[in-house]
């Protein structure tokens, strides 16, 4: 026989100052739920800070008490990771000041938790300090003349934000019970804007009453009953729905590279490609890294560049050992690949390390520089900017012999994309003209 | 070499998946075993930190992760949103950092297996929820690739700024567990390790990676992952409820960890980030009080020797002992290297387990050396550990100097540093 459910409330006595509406909306709370008789166990509430904060542990229901403002963000969390979970906010409207972000974002998404604003227009626990939906003129401690800041009107901003439910009423509403219902049993993410009176400070600081709140509803030209309702999908069946294709494929894996070419290099050599954004550098500086591990060395490569990536300088520094390597980074090149004034300037303190037993790759549309090193000048004047560093690369490859250009064509092959390959591929062969 | 390989349920081809969330934090997929190829030629690959921290993440069954892009973790976030909807997860893009960490706390009270990402101004963020984490709990880990700091500092420049700022980066100040990855394996290693020691005490674990370390490919050979530090361990150590009746926060003893029943699954459940009694009701009942927060420590304290991980290579006769971590272990290896090379006696000390601080293991190699260099991309913040640990209570023939080497320029520091600080 299937549970009767006749209260989702337990034994313990609400802890609400007399004449706080805190009360009426947990009774009304508990009157939906009988209503809906779900399975305790599915159903969570979910708490921010405040007197309202308090409510969850007052239900024999699932209850999560997190931090002030971000109530919402567990409850996503929970939805998202149980769709079939009954998630209920309840917040204050200090939690829509501080969490106001995640509400804002949750609407959005339509993510289908519901979210009780138990709206009593300062904070209560505090001391009565002003909040996000104290109206204009409003006395609290921190607002002793009044309020100058405009209320946040925070069921239509939901609703023209993505919620597909959006209430606003008082907690005097004999309505409420079922409006609360529907809200829970929309899919999608659902938000009660419910005014209240707080016995301890707005009330008595503000003359405020039962009749008054309706009369505020009008001197603000609020909306009040269902704001707003419309058909969405709701974002954690979308989710499913739109990662269904990809369930089941292979997940990330190791690209395996085997060592078929060989080197002849006995002692670690390190490469700086001093570049520009645009010129492929660090894609270029891990094929030449691949390239090595095929031929059985070992490589690293750290890049550096600015913040914005499509501008300035891209340097990569890349180590080909046939051991080993731990320290990653270059003081000194044993060469030098010039391809871009930026990299050259973020690289001054490399290139001005170079000896006579370093070489330097320069473009010969570069300015003369002035170096110990061994020069080596490129003829890159005919070759796009985005086969800059692949070109000078093969070029270094032909002429050093670190490891065979072949290794360097088979890393090409095994990771770029076959029309992207194809490009590269050309500019290896035009390596060979571009120095003399 | 494992990888994870997933097998889709039946309920999952039903379309009726989502129930099976409910029934535990198991991924529904199993370890494919790929055959040794040393027999073969030598495999290897060139591959950076990030991927195999996703790798590590999928093969420890991660199945949510909610992020907020930020350099240099980014890759991780993107590596996640790709991979996890092969194996039934859920990755998200949250709208701020404490959504993000916000996300994952419900997501693993409700049973997920949880990852986040970050950097130092992410971390700021992330502050408040790492103690409800605390508090609450939850078993989740958190990747902190550092950056240069303070503020937004340098966000593709390195930086080992976030040591102590993990370690006490949420008011009241309790112990966390962090591990630190120096190479690819490490990374997928220590993070399978990570969610093994977050389900182990109910915690949240940092991986503390870097720039560096995350964005820096190397040849890795594959079969690395398999030796590499903590790779052998199983990574479900959750202790879960029974059918019985089940008390959220009920505990034996100081040390142990409550048992844990999912949201949505077959108990109540009461989850709080105020002080609470074992019901998860809020308390101000001072013995209460005591009982929890002496226990969040004593969780971890108490058990220190199953989180304690090190790489030493320590050599008899040596007065230096060099200590490093995470990117900057890679200059101390090298500096011993080359130092050995030369004739020069000196040992090391690779940190793992960054908090709780490996005392054990460190005490043991502080025995008969006369100097401590700590190279850290910081002003010293893991040498104040080792100089509490060389106070002579420690028992030690004698009281070694503890020097620093240090570097807060975006920089390496290199092996010469390293070098020139040797006896």
């Amino acid at each position: 026989m299937k549970t009767e459910y006749v209260s989702y409330r337990n034994d313990s006595p609400y802890p609400f100052c007399p004449g706080c509406s805190h009360t009426l909306v947990l009774d009304h709370l508990n009157a939906a739920l009988v209503k809906l008789q779900l399975d305790p166990r599915q159903v969570v509430i979910v708490t921010d800070i405040g007197c309202s904060g308090l409510s969850d542990q007052y239900f024999n229901t699932n209850a999560f008490h997190g931090l002030h403002g971000r109530a919402v963000t567990y409850a996503t969390g929970l939805k998202l990771a149980n769709p079939d979970l009954k998630v209920i906010v309840i917040m204050g409207d200090g939690g829509c000041g501080i969490g106001g972000h995640h509400v804002l974002n949750a609407a959005r998404r339509n993510i289908g938790i519901t979210v009780l604003v138990l709206n009593n227009f300062n904070y209560g626990m505090t001391g009565g300090q002003h909040s996000v939906t104290t109206p204009h003129g409003g006395i609290t401690s921190t607002t002793r003349a009044g309020s100058l800041e405009r209320p946040l009107d925070i069921a239509e901003t939901v609703a023209v934000n993505g919620a597909s439910f959006v209430v606003r009423t008082t907690a005097f509403d004999k309505e409420l019970p079922t409006l609360i219902t529907q809200a829970i049993m929309n899919e999608g993410f659902s938000l009660l804007d419910i005014w209240e009176l707080c016995a301890a400070y707005y009330v008595p600081n503000n003359t405020l009453t039962r009749r008054a709140l309706d009369n505020l509803f009008m001197t603000l030209g609020f909306r009040t009953g269902v704001v707003h309702k419309e058909e969405r999908q709701e974002f954690s069946q979308d989710y499913w729905k739109q990662g269904a294709s990809q369930l089941g494929r292979p997940a990330l894996k190791p690209k395996a590279l085997e060592s078929r070419f060989t080197s002849t290099l006995t002692k670690p050599v390190r490469i700086l490609v001093a570049g520009a954004a645009g010129q492929k550098v660090v894609s270029t500086a891990g094929l030449l890294g691949r390239g090595a591990v095929l031929s059985g060395l070992w490589a690293t490569r750290r890049d550096d560049y600015p913040v914005t990536i499509m501008t300035g300088h891209s340097v990569s520094e890349v180590i080909l050992s046939p051991e080993e390597v731990f320290y990653t980074g270059i003081e000194r090149p044993d060469i030098f690949l010039a391809l871009a004034p930026e990299g050259m300037r973020s690289s001054r303190r490399q290139f001005a390390s170079l000896s006579n037993a370093s070489t330097l790759y320069i473009r010969r549309d570069l300015p003369p520089v002035e170096t110990a090193a061994h020069i080596i000048p490129l003829d890159l004047g005919r070759v796009s900017k985005k086969e800059a560093a692949v070109t000078a690369v093969a070029a270094m490859l032909r002429y050093s012999k670190l490891y065979p250009l072949d290794a360097f064509q088979e890393a090409i092959r095994l990771t770029q994309r076959p029309a992207v390959a194809e490009e590269s591929l050309k500019a290896v062969e035009r390596s060979s003209i571009v120095t003399d | 070499m494992r990888f994870f390989e997933f097998i889709p349920p039946q309920d999952v081809l039903a379309g009726t998946y989502f129930e099976s969330w409910s029934t535990g934090s198991t991924v529904k997929g199993r370890f494919k075993e790929e055959k040794s190829t040393e027999e073969q030629s030598i495999v290897r690959e060139f591959v950076d930190g990030a991927e195999a921290i996703a790798r590590g993440a999928i093969a420890a069954g991660c199945n949510f992760f909610a992020g907020y892009p930020i350099t240099p973790a980014t890759p991780i976030l993107h590596h996640m949103i790709r991979e996890l909807p092969k194996v039934g997860g859920v990755a998200i893009q949250a709208e701020d950092e404490i959504a993000s960490l916000g996300m994952c706390i419900g997501a693993a009270m409700a049973g997920a297996r949880c990852l986040t990402a970050t950097s130092g101004p992410g971390m700021s963020l992330y502050s408040e929820n790492i103690g409800l984490a605390v508090m609450g709990e939850v078993p989740l880990v958190i990747v902190d690739v550092m950056r240069l700091g303070p503020a937004t500092g340098g966000a593709t420049t390195v930086g080992q700024g976030d040591v102590q700022f993990i370690r006490w980066g949420t008011p009241g100040g309790y112990p966390i567990i962090a591990l630190s990855p120096t190479n690819p394996p490490e990374c997928y290693s220590l993070t399978i390790r990570s969610f093994r020691l977050a389900e182990r005490f109910r915690c949240p674990v940092f991986l503390l990676a870097d720039r560096e370390v995350v964005a820096t490919m190397s040849t890795v050979d594959i079969a690395a992952y398999e030796k590499s530090v903590g790779s052998q361990e199983s990574v479900s150590k959750l202790k879960m409820a029974g059918q019985d009746s089940f008390v959220p926060y009920r505990i034996a003893g100081p040390d142990d960890v409550p048992a844990f029943s999912p949201f949505g699954g077959i108990h109540l459940v009461r989850f709080t980030g105020s002080t609470h009694d074992e019901r998860g009701l809020l308390t101000k009942d001072p013995e209460n009080i005591a009982r929890l927060n002496e226990h969040l420590a004593a969780k971890i304290e108490a058990h220190r020797q199953e989180i304690e991980l090190v790489s030493s290579d320590l050599q008899s006769g040596a007065k230096t002992l060099v200590v490093g971590y995470g990117i900057t272990a890679r200059s101390v290896i090298e500096a011993v290297r080359i130092a050995r090379r030369n004739g020069k006696m000196v040992s090391s000390l690779i940190i793992h387990s960054i908090w709780p601080v490996p005392e054990n293991a460190i005490t043991q190699a502080l025995q008969k050396v006369e100097r401590v260099v700590v190279a850290e991309l910081n002003l010293g913040q893991y040498r104040r550990e080792l100089e509490r640990l060389v106070s002579c209570e420690r028992k030690l023939d004698r009281c070694p100097d503890v020097v620093g080497v240090n570097r807060v320029d975006g920089k390496l520091i290199t092996p010469q540093q390293i070098l020139d600080g040797l006896l």
